[in-house]
């Protein structure tokens, strides 16, 4: 009985189309809403594309030396000596125009990722429906293996820059909901219950007491999602989206090892820096030289542990996270 | 019109707690809902709180007075009955009546805080304030003034977090001052600061509240705070409050052997006063008899010592049998030079704490008078010492029916 199962190749279950489903779904988009399709691939693409102009205006050494002060600001002299060196390689390997490209369309990505995510992930920290419903949902976006979301997307974007933007975005989204959700329900209940206690709103409460107590925790979700959207940026380059990403499929395609290498290296220091940066940010959201400053004046007498402690492990350890962290490149 | 009124408040979580409040109603107990999955917080509450009032509510963990105190501001509905606040029903509010209640009329401290950390102590003051929608100028000014009675001048700009924990609560206390309303509900405000802090915060609630007169509804699991504190006393356990009364009534008048337990290791001295354990005086002499009738007198209530009083019946001192007899003697018409002016007086109010060390200096019985200086009772050693000692039989015998059980 098993053998004769198996030799047909059947388990004795009616076979679910599903995929021929998606396809319809797919083909019903196409023809139907091909108008709305194209007006996002315009908007999309003149902002990528606006954002490659003006990131390739300048002389990349002086762009390269603006990052590193970045990196000066929001993290010290060591990490820029660092960045200004790692990105100097790649303005050397060439492959700095397309650093700029890949670097365009990750920013443009994540902006729509987040301004999507954090309302989304305030909802679900409001309610548990909205919870459970995001939950597979956010589940499948992530991980779905990221070649399968370029099919769909090219079928409706066609080749190029946006479909790799659109399917970036899907798999980046993820972690800003989680993390937007995560952080609010993780805001002291005593807090939020003072603020109900005094008669605030709902809308006073979430911009008044959640979002900023729970914003270290966002900031992390927000460095997830550019990391996410960094290593699909690479992928996107299968569809046809330049930088980094063309740059290794083409060495792939023609087996050009030093190419590939050169090209992934260039992601691996563009991945750093932005990391890098986007983590201290989050961590120093609450204004530590403000911080610093208010000792001073009161003087020493009245500091207590807590607020060393806070900076001290605020510096050396991340937040929680049971999400994907490399980059995959 | 009463500041908080209760009548019959119920509160069950969980499943269908309508049916659970007419299965209470109808005398099932907290364990026989339990074991169906809901939890009844409070059952059956029924208090006033009068304006200018320091209420407290007092129970161990699980009592329910933590939910009892978040129905009167609506943090939790109740889910039968009525509460009142100044007359308005919280059970019938919409949620924009409940936050005008709020904003107005009922603010909170909590047991932890709960300061916004990211902003100053001057914008936690204000934070009411600016729920309220009130101009920056008039935030300041209020947060200002609000710091300045807590005792926080000139800590407008720090953060939370570099104040110790006495100092945040005070914040806490400033930001309810602030608001402006004249309910403030106190959620074991003080339970998470150590002893020495907490009754200087004590000291300085009951401080401010003689000052500004604020109605004061206070959630403690401590007795001893709940005695320095309240006005009144109401005794939560298993969701229903048990009793209801002065801290003297509680300590003197157990209403049961739960309550009578509880107050046992309370430090009586403490919470007594002069006027719960005096006697009346026996016999008051006016200052203008003479030393036959005084002494007559003295034999008639078999005692050697009376009071002197004037006539209006404030204290003048008071007069030894053998210096009357010896006055009488010599035929003297007055009390005049016999009169023995170094006793001690007490107010009615002292504590007993505070008699002991005058009773311990003074072998003589003492003198109890009211605000007026007018003699209300008198205190022998003897007196003093039962009090202390709980010798009250059906007291003792309570406590042997728990021990024995």
């Amino acid at each position: 009985m098993i053998a004769s199962l198996v030799a047909d190749g059947s388990s004795g279950l009616p076979r679910i189309p599903i995929g021929d489903w998606i396809n319809s779904i797919f083909t019903w988009l196409t023809d139907n809403l091909s108008g709305l399709f194209n007006v996002i691939s315009d908007i999309v693409g003149g902002l990528v594309n606006g954002l490659i102009n003006v990131l390739e205006a300048p002389n990349p050494i002086v762009l390269a030396v603006i990052f590193a002060l970045i990196g000066l600001a929001v993290r010290g002299w060591q990490f820029a000596v660092g960045a200004l060196i790692g990105l100097l390689l790649v303005i050397s390997m060439e492959q700095w125009e397309f650093a700029m490209q890949t670097l365009a369309l990750v920013v443009v990505a994540t902006v729509v990722a987040i301004v999507i995510a954090i309302p989304l992930g305030i909802l679900a920290a409001r309610s548990n429906r909205a919870s459970s419903t995001l939950k597979p949902l956010m589940d499948l976006m992530q991980t779905m293996p990221a070649f399968v979301w370029l099919v769909p997307v090219v079928t409706l974007f066609g080749i190029g820059v946006v479909p790799g933007v659109v399917a970036t975005i899907i798999f980046a989204l993820p972690p800003g909901v989680r993390f937007t959700e995560l952080g609010i329900r993780g805001v002291d209940a005593e807090i939020v219950e003072a603020s109900h206690a005094f008669g605030a709103t709902p809308r006073q409460t979430l911009f008044g007491v959640q979002l900023p107590l729970a914003m270290p925790t966002i900031m992390a979700g927000v460095n997830q999602v550019i990391m996410l959207a960094l290593s699909m940026a690479v992928i996107a380059g299968l569809v046809g989206a330049e930088g980094l990403g063309g740059q290794v499929t083409s060495a792939i395609s023609t087996l050009d090892l030093g190419l590939g290498f050169e090209a992934g290296l260039s992601v691996v220091i563009l991945a750093i820096f932005l990391d890098r940066v986007t983590s201290s940010v989050g961590q120093g959201h609450s204004g530590g030289l403000f911080r610093l400053g208010a000792l001073r004046r009161k003087g020493a007498g009245a500091v207590d542990e807590e607020l060393l402690d806070t900076d001290e492990e605020g510096a050396a350890s991340p937040p929680p996270t049971d999400l994907p962290t490399s980059v995959r490149a | 019109m009463k500041a908080i009124d209760a009548n019959g408040t119920y509160k069950v979580f969980g499943k269908r707690p309508d049916k659970a409040v007419e299965r209470l109603r109808a005398g099932a107990t907290r364990e026989e809902l339990r074991k169906e999955g809901t939890t009844a917080a409070v059952i059956d509450a029924s208090f006033e709180v009068e304006e200018g009032e320091i209420f407290v509510v007092m129970g161990l963990s699980g009592s329910g007075k933590s939910t009892l105190i978040r129905m009167v501001n609506g943090l939790w509905e109740p889910t039968a009955g009525e509460l009142q606040v100044y007359g308005e029903d919280i059970v019938k509010m919409d949620q924009q009546q409940l936050r005008r209640t709020r904003r107005e009329k009922v603010s909170m401290v909590f047991q932890h805080f709960a300061l916004l950390p990211h902003r100053t102590v001057g914008e936690n003051a204000a934070y009411g304030l600016q729920i309220q929608g009130i101009g920056k100028d008039e935030q300041q000014k209020r947060a200002k003034e609000a710091l300045r009675l807590v005792g926080l001048k000139g800590w407008e700009d720090s953060l939370p977090g570099q104040l110790s924990g006495g100092m945040r609560q005070r914040v806490g206390l400033a930001r309810a001052l602030a608001a402006g309303t004249n309910i403030m509900l106190m959620d074991e405000a003080f339970s998470a600061l150590d002893p020495l802090i907490k009754r200087e915060m004590q000291d300085q609630l009951v401080d401010l509240q003689s000052k500004l007169g604020k109605t004061i509804l206070f959630i403690t699991h401590d007795l001893n705070e709940a005695m320095r504190l309240g006005d009144r006393i109401a005794m939560m356990r298993d969701g229903r409050i048990v009793q209801i009364g002065t801290s003297e009534d509680i300590l003197n008048n157990p209403a049961n052997d739960f309550v009578a337990q509880f107050v046992q290791d309370v430090d009586r001295s403490r919470v007594l006063t002069a006027s719960s354990v005096m006697a009346p005086p026996v016999a008051l002499v006016g200052a203008e008899q003479g030393p036959l009738a005084v002494h007559k007198l003295m034999r008639e209530n078999q005692t050697s010592r009376l009071f002197v009083v004037n006539r209006d019946r404030t204290l003048a001192g008071a007069v030894d049998e053998e210096r009357v007899v010896a006055a009488a003697k010599e035929g003297a018409k007055t009390l005049e030079g016999i009169l023995d002016t170094t006793v001690v007086s007490v107010p009615a109010n002292a504590r007993l704490s505070d008699l002991l060390w005058l009773s311990a200096n003074s072998p003589k019985a003492l003198a109890v008078v009211d605000d007026d200086n007018t003699v209300v009772g008198v205190i022998a050693r003897v007196t003093l010492l039962q009090a202390l000692a709980q010798v009250r039989a059906e007291h003792a015998s309570a406590l042997e029916e728990v021990v024995s059980a």
